[in-house]
This record gives structure tokens, sequence and C-alpha cells, in this order.
């Protein structure tokens, strides 16, 4: 495996590494319409196909893939700041969120911390079970 | 005093104004997040979200407005998500010896996160509608919507509960983990992208990166899992 550890780039390869992770989505996007075609009901998104190509392009790069991992260890640490505008649109459901923001958040909040609780749990066990 | 007027209204409406004013919170957000010694509480995209609504709200800013601006930001979700192929292929082998756990745990994961949302949103009498909505909240934006459209339900409170379920596992994450006392940060991450798929991913990124590869693997698998589950009850239905 080559290093992963980002260096700074030159100019072309940081433009580089960011077009090859929009020409992976923009494969899997391609890739998701052709299947749309055969399978209608298909809502898988674009972008999960594009990473799953990466991975295997990641393999047969080997130390080329040098300024994609950078671009994409930067695009990664701001992760969260991309989920602030889907965010802000909550305002747009005052009404809803007033009529029946209590008992939908209350389902949220008890249903997130059971799936953590039981998705950790089964994790765990299993390799348990598995490596005895 | 007309021009100044003028000014307002183009700055107001100029999608460099929300743009920017989307950056400005967010870096604030850190910075508060910082102060509190990176405290989960005190999420970056709650507290983004908490100060950018009531400047809209006060400055009578409509959604559609802002979103001009931050659609920028928004774009970039895409390649971030292709980018998650690195921290899966710098943990590949890990991945590789634990396919049977992900397995299970997906399994396990994905009903519970439907199955119990649906309990007790059924438990208060939510409507039919409510329910098509909250069924598919712990996977990605764009695919629970879609799934919501399919199911009877309304794909933008669809939205807002796949966003309020992401903000609270990232938030409960670490000091439920914890709590548990485990130290295996792949299954830590597993979880948190079963049940928070990308808002959690990047709470599990900042923690480790091997954490952060679970949960991204565990994010994809459980959009796939979901809409096939999904899919597969209205075919039935």
């Amino acid at each position: 495996m080559t290093d992963m550890v980002a260096k700074p780039l030159r100019p072309a390869d940081w433009v580089a590494g960011f077009a090859l992770l929009i020409l992976c989505q923009l494969a899997g996007e391609t890739l998701v319409q052709i299947l749309r075609l055969l399978v209608p009901a298909f809502a898988f998104p674009g972008p999960v196909v594009g990473m799953l190509l990466l991975v295997g392009l990641l393999a047969l790069m080997g130390d080329r893939a040098r300024p994609v991992i950078a671009s994409a260890d930067g695009l990664l640490g701001i992760l969260s700041l991309l989920f602030v505008p889907s965010a802000v649109g909550i305002m747009q459901h005052g009404e809803l969120i007033r009529a029946w923001g209590g008992p939908l958040l209350l389902a949220v909040v008890a249903s997130t911390a059971l799936t953590l609780v039981v998705t950790v749990g089964a994790f765990i066990l299993t390799e348990r079970w598995v490596s005895r | 005093m007309s021009s100044f007027s003028e000014i307002w209204v183009y700055l107001a409406t100029s999608p460099l104004t929300w743009l920017g004013t989307t950056l400005v919170a967010f870096v604030l957000a850190l910075r508060i997040g910082a102060l509190l010694g990176n405290s989960p509480l005190a999420n970056s995209v709650l507290l983004s979200s908490a100060m950018l609504i009531p400047v809209l709200l006060l400055t009578g800013t409509s959604y559609p407005t802002y979103f001009e601006g931050a659609q920028f930001v928004h774009f970039l979700l895409g390649p971030a998500t292709v980018s998650l192929a690195v921290p899966l292929y710098r943990n590949l082998a890990a991945v590789k010896r634990s396919i049977v756990p992900i397995a299970v745990a997906l399994l396990a994961g994905s009903i519970t996160a439907m199955g119990s949302a649906l309990a007790i949103a059924a438990i208060f009498g939510a409507p039919p509608e409510v329910l098509a909505s909250i069924a598919p909240k712990s996977v990605s934006a764009p695919i629970a919507m879609e799934l919501a459209k399919s199911l009877g339900g309304i794909p933008s409170l669809a939205a807002v509960l796949v966003i309020l379920t992401g903000v609270t596992g990232a938030i409960i994450v670490t000091p439920l983990m914890n709590a548990l006392g485990t130290k295996n940060y792949a299954a830590r991450g597993f979880a948190v992208g079963v049940a928070s798929h990308g808002i959690g991913t990047a709470r599990a990124l900042q923690v480790n990166d091997m954490a952060g590869a679970f949960a991204g693997i565990a994010m994809a698998l459980n959009g796939a899992f979901t809409a096939i589950l999904l899919t597969g009850f209205l075919l039935l239905r």
C-alpha cells in the first residue's frame, strides 16, 4: 500500500485530485441512470456508486493516488459544513414541527439511541462469536 | 436613503451574502465547539443552523433565496461522499475481516432504526403520511425523500427527520458508547453510520479514521438495505 499521508500539493495535482472525485461521481450517476432504465424503482445514489468506483481505482493507482487522497481528506475534514444548508431547511417546517414536534423528536431520539446500542451490540457479539 | 435600501435589497438576495453567512456561521460554530472542549453537544451542524435560522427569519429571507447561495456548499456533498472511498480503502483489510459482523449489525440496526421509529410514532397516533416520512429517517436525505414519496409520505418532512436523526446520533454517540464501555472503533463507527448516515459519519471521522471508514460503509449499506426493504414492502403490499 502507498504512503497515505497528505503532503502539500502543486496546483495541477490539487485540481487533478478534485477532478477525479467529480469524475467518479459523474460515472456513478451515469451508471445509476442506466440501471434506472432497467429497474425504474432503483433508488441508489450516484455518489455512493462513485465511492465504490474510487475504491477500485485507489487499488490500481498506487502512488499516483496521492492528489486524490489529499483532496478527499480535505473535503472530509469539512463534511459537517456540507450538511448545514439542508439543516437550515428545517425553517420551512415551522407548522409541522409545532403540530408534531414533541412526538417526532421523541421518536427520533429514542429510535436513534436504540439503533446505536443494537448495532454496536450486534457487531461486537458477532465478532466474538466468529473469532471463537 | 433609497440608494441604501437598494444596496440592502441587492445584498439580501445575493448568493454571496448567504454563502458567506453560512461559512462564517460554521467557523463560529467550530470556535464555540473548541471553547467547549469539543463537546459532542456543541455539534457544528446544530450550532450553525441555530445561528443561521434566526438571521434568515429576522431579515425575512426565504429558504429558496438562502439556498441560492448555500447550494455551492451543498453541492460538495456528492464529491465528499465519493471521498469516503479513501478512509474505506485505508481500512480495507479491517473491513474485509469484519464482513460477518457487518452483515449481522446491518440487518439488526437497519430493522431497529425503522421499526422503533415507526412504533413510537404510531403510539402517539401519527397519521400514515407522517409514519411513511419517519420510516427512512436513518438513511441519507436523497434516498429517504425518494422512499417517503413512494410510501405516501411527505418528502420534505422526511428530509427534516433525516437531519434531526443525523444530529441526534452525532451528539449522543460518543457519550453513549463510552457509557457502554466499548473501545471497538470499528463497531462504534459502524453503529453511527447505520443510525445517523452522513452527519454521524462526519462525527466518526472527527473521532478516528477507522471509525470513519466503518461509518462510511455502514451509511452506504444501510441506504441500499433500507431501500430494498421498503421497496419490497411496497411490492408485497
